[in-house]
């Protein structure tokens, strides 16, 4: 059984893949680390592998009789520790090479690289697309979109506590620390959705702090990235029109911005195009009409301690603000 | 276990009970009744809700309650007015003056309904649980004792002492700093 | 003859056999009753008391682990909220580290200590009493806010700002900052009770390439704790100033750091891990040549790889954050410096596994649990040298394969060697053995359980699985192995206490012991099984490293102390020739007075800075009364 557990593991290991995922490795930092993982997982195994060979062979051993076998039997074992010691030392020491080599080929610089701002809050987080043009820049919240191909590098803060940025299918992990600035850059290889999920304990609700990574070719970008900077969509009909009213009038647009609104808090995430989204609530629920009464009606059930409050509304208000969040696109 | 440790232990029970247990959602039908205050017919004063004795008065001797409170003193910028208790267009929060008197259903009602002069209304951006949560934090702010539930500093530039570290002014303010 | 016994200076050379065991026995004695439980100074009962409270807070301990397993067993189970499973995970971390781990392995050294060096008493045993009462109060006090719904809910780490005046409101995080500052001044006590146990009073003739490696470790160890420890006292204190009083280190906005507390913690943090793997690799040492029949093989070359690893294990903290973006020339100067542990970590198995080469394997308890540590623990070691590496780091820091390895390497690396020791010193402790069938039971269910539940975690971990999550979603792949790995955690369960049942049952009903039930070579089975209050009625003459094996049962001894004084006979430093006699204090309530004096200031400190000042005065009557003058000579020539 001890020599089958590893040889099980290998197998669940090659056979799995997820949407965050280090061992599912979609973009070149990705491919490098997941190349170093295997280097240093099989040489341990190997070592691993061969201290239990020995150890074996110990317990099955007949120990030497007489003196002189045994004074001979131990010169050996002196030089056999001599040369296990030096296999280590050469062993420790490549890999050390191996992950220098490896941190010099993931932290590529590049010119045109795309910069999004990422910004920690306790538990979401806040997406700043800076442009050289004023009117180009916006911001959202909770789901980054990429272009496929193009070096992206993410500036990383935190407004209160520690978290980290973590996205195993496209890069390692960073700290976001008050404090201090810090980046990270990767490249996405293939169009997809990669789950990013803070990293660092972070308080009450770290477990559902999740980030959408959407990867898509150069022009979904642009057509996305167009659709962010417009403002929001404008209700249709008198039940959207109602949310509408609710959202400005009632406690929601005293924490969430929706742009073109009235509402303009900068407590909570920008909802102005809350329903393009995947998920809401940072990755808690999947983006439906439903599940956003759901989480309006009570985000203390879904999200036990998070700082959005449970708003008094009747149900004909939830259902009028539910219609008009899924139609801001 | 020795009579000693259990006698230890009961004491410590009976003190610290439930002193930090976190609420985080609210009962709806006890979350509409914390809007309940009975209001005298000036308007500047009245009865507490029932439900805020009866759970023991969480929003002013919890200490997360209180924290929420801090929270929602920044969020909602009571600072551009206030400062940090100091007062600047608005009054001073933490001198011991308080133009409509210092009990808790005032604070909560110059806040829900604003006042004459300049605060406005904060019935529709906040819930009464916010209110009674930031109502708690100014009490703490002016308190002449220091508490153990009160938050202590922000990780912010220091503007005034921590509120654990009350009072934070003296009891008698100078002639310049507003007052009734 | 009566006047000649009262004779303050009365010699052991002046009585015969018979009359020297009554003698020292009436003058090493323990009160019975409650007089004695709270006045005693006698190593071996502070010791066993130790670890019997050690064992206790695993037990509570391994609870909360129970209770996580179960809540992530599948995907959004509700059973356990995120306010709770904070509380639990941080007082099973901090429970673990400081009430189980360090105490265990400190406590197993005042037990062993000073019996393997063939004295009679540990140095400043008073200090060692008050040492068991403030670790207890520390763990009390943990234990009573988690019960009162107040526990620490920020990690065992800790981390600022998170654990800061602004996000931690509440008492909860100063509760946890204190119960550091008990469990450090409990442990820096015993550090220097073994440093100066060591250096001054060992057998005549135990020269240091005679000291039983055990001994070696554990000097080794208490070393590494009083360098290591005044950082976590700094940190911890600052901590509790920013909060209580509104200081400014860990506040980026007025010129402090979120980083500083890091560095501060992990330059603790990373040593203590060596704190409880040292004692570890000192016990195998010291039992491995019972088992296999023959002298550990490379005597010089472990003790130099414990130092070398008593010293590296100040130049690896930063690999605890490499995700902090420090830059890049310091973090690979980490990297290597975290690799380079592996070369004295390599040593030590190298020359075990000479020894067992070279040896006749005798298949009992204590030996297949060393089996067991040898197949956990080069793996976790190994994923330790994956974890060295920065970029590998960047993607499994703060994952489960994290949990996964520190699990190898403190289960596989320090418990399993700790109920070997457990299982071989217990016939010392109590006169009986423990069963060998049951003991058997144990390691199988211990070694398959251990291995079931934590190797899964690996691939958790790489799977994106991150740490101190109380709940994951259903879109994420990870139920399946949680709910297996939950599933194996109650064999493991089982395992520990099956252990126990064995333990108590046998203090009973075990089969009775002689002096040395296991045919082993150190001083401590010299004497009789349990030892008598003052360990050696004669103290041995060494000349050898394996006293019992080398010269026989009966040692020849040294004479001369006297026997109505609590007699020890001081040695110098390297060759052990003796210097002086020197007289150990007798019983006494004050380092217990002292140490409710000293609970009491900490405790109140938590609610009001002027509790240190109030609470000074007790702590000072206290001490007054440890030490009154007592009008004896303190030392002979």
């Amino acid at each position: 059984m001890r020599r089958l557990l590893p040889l099980l593991s290998a197998g669940l290991l090659a056979g799995c893949t997820g949407w965050q995922s280090a061992l599912a490795p979609r973009g070149p930092v990705a491919d490098d680390l997941h190349g170093l993982f295997w280097l240093f997982t099989i040489t341990c195994a190997l070592v691993w592998l061969a201290v239990m060979l020995v150890l074996l062979a110990a317990l099955l051993r007949r120990p030497p009789d007489g003196k002189a076998r045994q004074e001979r039997a131990m010169q050996h074992s002196a030089r056999a520790i001599g040369g296990a010691v030096a296999a280590t030392v050469v062993i420790v020491a490549g890999l050390t090479v191996a992950s220098f080599l490896a941190t010099r080929s993931i932290s590529a610089h590049a010119e045109d690289a795309l910069v999004i701002r990422l910004r920690g809050y306790q538990w979401w987080w806040e997406a700043t697309y800076a442009d050289p043009r004023p009117d180009q820049n916006f911001i959202t919240a909770n789901e980054i979109h990429v272009p496929t191909g193009r070096l992206v590098r993410i500036e990383l803060a935190a407004a209160d506590v520690i978290h980290s940025f973590w996205v195993p299918n496209l890069s390692g992990k960073q700290d976001m620390i008050p404090g201090r600035a810090n980046s990270l850059a990767f490249t996405a290889r293939k169009p997809g959705t990669y789950r990013a999920q803070c990293a660092e304990f972070c308080g009450l609700q770290h477990a559902h702090m999740a980030l959408h990574v959407v990867a898509e070719p150069p022009e979904a970008f642009e057509r996305w990235r167009t659709a962010q900077v417009a403002e929001a969509a404008r209700p249709h009909g008198p039940e959207e029109d109602e949310g509408r009213r609710i959202l400005e009038s009632k406690a929601c647009g005293a924490c969430h911005t929706v742009r073109g609104t009235q509402a303009a808090g900068n407590l909570g995430p920008d909802l102005t195009h809350v329903g393009s989204r995947q998920f809401i609530a940072a990755g808690m629920l999947p983006t439906t009409r439903g599940s956003l009464a759901a989480w309006v009606a009570d985000p203390q059930s879904i999200k036990p301690g998070s700082n959005m409050p449970m708003v008094p509304l009747t149900a004909d208000e939830l259902q009028a603000v539910s219609a008009y969040l899924t139609r801001l696109r | 276990m020795k009579p000693w440790h259990a006698a230890f232990l009961t004491l410590l029970l009976l003190a610290g009970c439930k002193r930090e247990q976190r609420q985080y959602r609210l009962d709806p039908a006890i979350a509409e009744s914390l809007d309940r205050v009975e209001v005298l017919p000036v308007g500047i004063n009245g009865r507490p809700p029932r439900v805020i004795t009866i759970t023991g008065d969480p929003y002013r001797t919890n200490a997360y309650q209180l924290s929420q409170g801090k929270r929602l003193y920044a969020g909602f910028n009571c600072q551009g007015c206030h400062a940090d208790g100091g007062g600047g267009t608005g009054p001073a929060l933490m001198n011991g003056w308080w133009r409509y008197g210092p009990d808790a259903v005032s604070i909560f009602l110059s806040i829900r309904d604003g006042r004459p002069n300049g605060m406005p209304a904060f019935r529709d951006r906040m819930t009464p649980e916010q209110i009674w949560q930031l109502t708690g934090y100014i009490q703490s702010l002016g308190a002449t004792r220091a508490s153990g539930a009160a938050p202590s500093r922000n990780d912010a530039m220091q503007t005034r002492p921590a509120e654990n570290r009350a009072p934070a002014m003296s009891r008698l303010p100078s002639p310049y700093e507003g007052g009734p | 003859m009566t006047a000649a016994l009262k004779d303050r200076d009365l010699r052991d050379t002046a009585l015969e056999e018979k009359l020297l065991h009554a003698r020292l026995a009436h003058t090493w004695r323990t009160p019975p009753g409650l007089i004695g439980f709270f006045t005693t100074v006698d190593h071996k009962r502070i010791a066993v008391r130790y670890i019997i409270t050690a064992f206790a807070f695993l037990f509570l301990g391994g609870i909360l682990a129970m209770l996580m397993r179960w809540q992530l067993s599948r995907p959004e189970a509700g059973l356990i909220g995120p306010d709770l499973y904070n509380q639990i995970f941080t007082i099973h971390g901090s429970t673990m580290m400081f009430l189980f781990a360090v105490p265990v392995m400190e406590a197993v050294g005042v037990l062993l200590v000073p019996l393997m060096l063939g004295t009679r008493n540990i140095a400043f045993p008073r200090l060692n009493a008050f040492s068991y009462w403030i670790y207890l109060a520390g763990g009390l006090v943990l234990w009573v806010a988690f019960v009162l719904d107040m526990g620490p809910d920020v990690g065992w780490f800790a981390y600022v700002p998170l654990s800061g005046p602004q996000y931690s409101p509440g008492k909860r995080v100063d509760i946890w900052a204190q119960m550091i500052t008990f469990t450090e001044i409990a442990a820096l006590a015993i550090s220097v009770e073994i440093v100066v146990t060591v250096l001054k009073q060992r057998a005549p003739g135990m020269r240091l390439d005679r000291i039983p490696l055990f001994v070696w470790a554990s000097f080794v160890t208490s070393l590494v704790v009083i360098l290591a420890m005044p950082a976590i006292v700094l940190a911890s204190t600052m901590l509790i100033l920013d909060r209580l009083v509104g200081t400014h280190f860990y506040n980026p906005s007025e010129g402090g750091d979120a980083l500083l507390w890091q560095h501060l913690f992990w330059f603790f943090g990373h040593p203590e891990v060596y704190i409880i793997f040292l004692p570890a690799t000192g016990m195998i040492s010291s039992m491995l040549p019972t088992f296999v029949r023959r002298p550990v093989f490379g005597y010089l070359a472990l003790v130099l790889a414990m130092v070398s690893i008593g010293l590296l294990s100040f130049g690896l903290w930063v690999h605890h954050m490499f995700t902090t973006g420090l830059p890049r020339v310091g973090e690979s100067f980490f990297t290597a410096s975290s690799m380079a542990i592996a070369v004295p970590a390599g040593v030590q198995i190298f020359c075990w596994l000479a020894t067992i080469w070279l040896g006749r394997p005798v298949w009992r308890v204590p030996f297949l649990f060393i089996l067991a540590f040898f197949f956990t623990f080069v793996l976790g070691g190994l994923t330790g040298v994956m974890v060295a590496s920065v970029p590998l780091d960047t993607q499994v820091h703060d994952t489960y394969f994290v949990v996964a390895h520190f699990h190898y390497v403190l289960v596989g690396g320090a418990v399993f060697p700790l109920l070997a020791a457990i299982t071989y010193w217990f016939p010392k402790m109590t006169g009986r053995m423990m069963s060998e069938r049951l003991g058997r039971w144990s390691v199988a269910l211990l070694f398959l359980g251990f291995n079931f539940t934590f190797f899964p975690m690996h691939i958790l971990g790489l799977q994106g699985m991150p740490r101190r999550i109380y709940t994951y979603q259903m879109d994420l792949p990870w139920g399946g192995m949680n709910l297996f790995v939950s599933l194996c955690s109650i064999a493991l369960a089982l395992g520990f206490a099956l252990f126990a049942f064995n333990a108590i049952r046998s203090t009973r009903s075990g089969e009775a012991a002689g002096d040395n039930p296991w045919g082993a070579a150190t001083l401590e089975w010299a004497t009789s099984s349990p030892p008598p209050p003052y360990n050696f009625a004669r103290i041995p003459v060494v000349s050898s490293a394996n006293p019992i094996w080398d010269q026989g049962q009966s040692l020849p001894v040294a004479s001369g102390l006297s026997v109505n004084r609590r007699e020890l006979l001081v040695t110098t430093t390297a060759d052990a020739e003796p210097e002086v006699r020197e007289t150990s204090p007798g019983n006494s309530i004050w380092p217990f007075l002292s140490a409710i004096a000293t609970t009491i200031m900490l405790v109140g400190s938590i609610f009001t800075p002027w509790a240190v000042v109030w609470g000074s005065i007790p702590v000072a009557i206290g001490l007054i009364g440890w030490f009154w003058p007592r009008g004896t000579p303190e030392d002979d020539s």
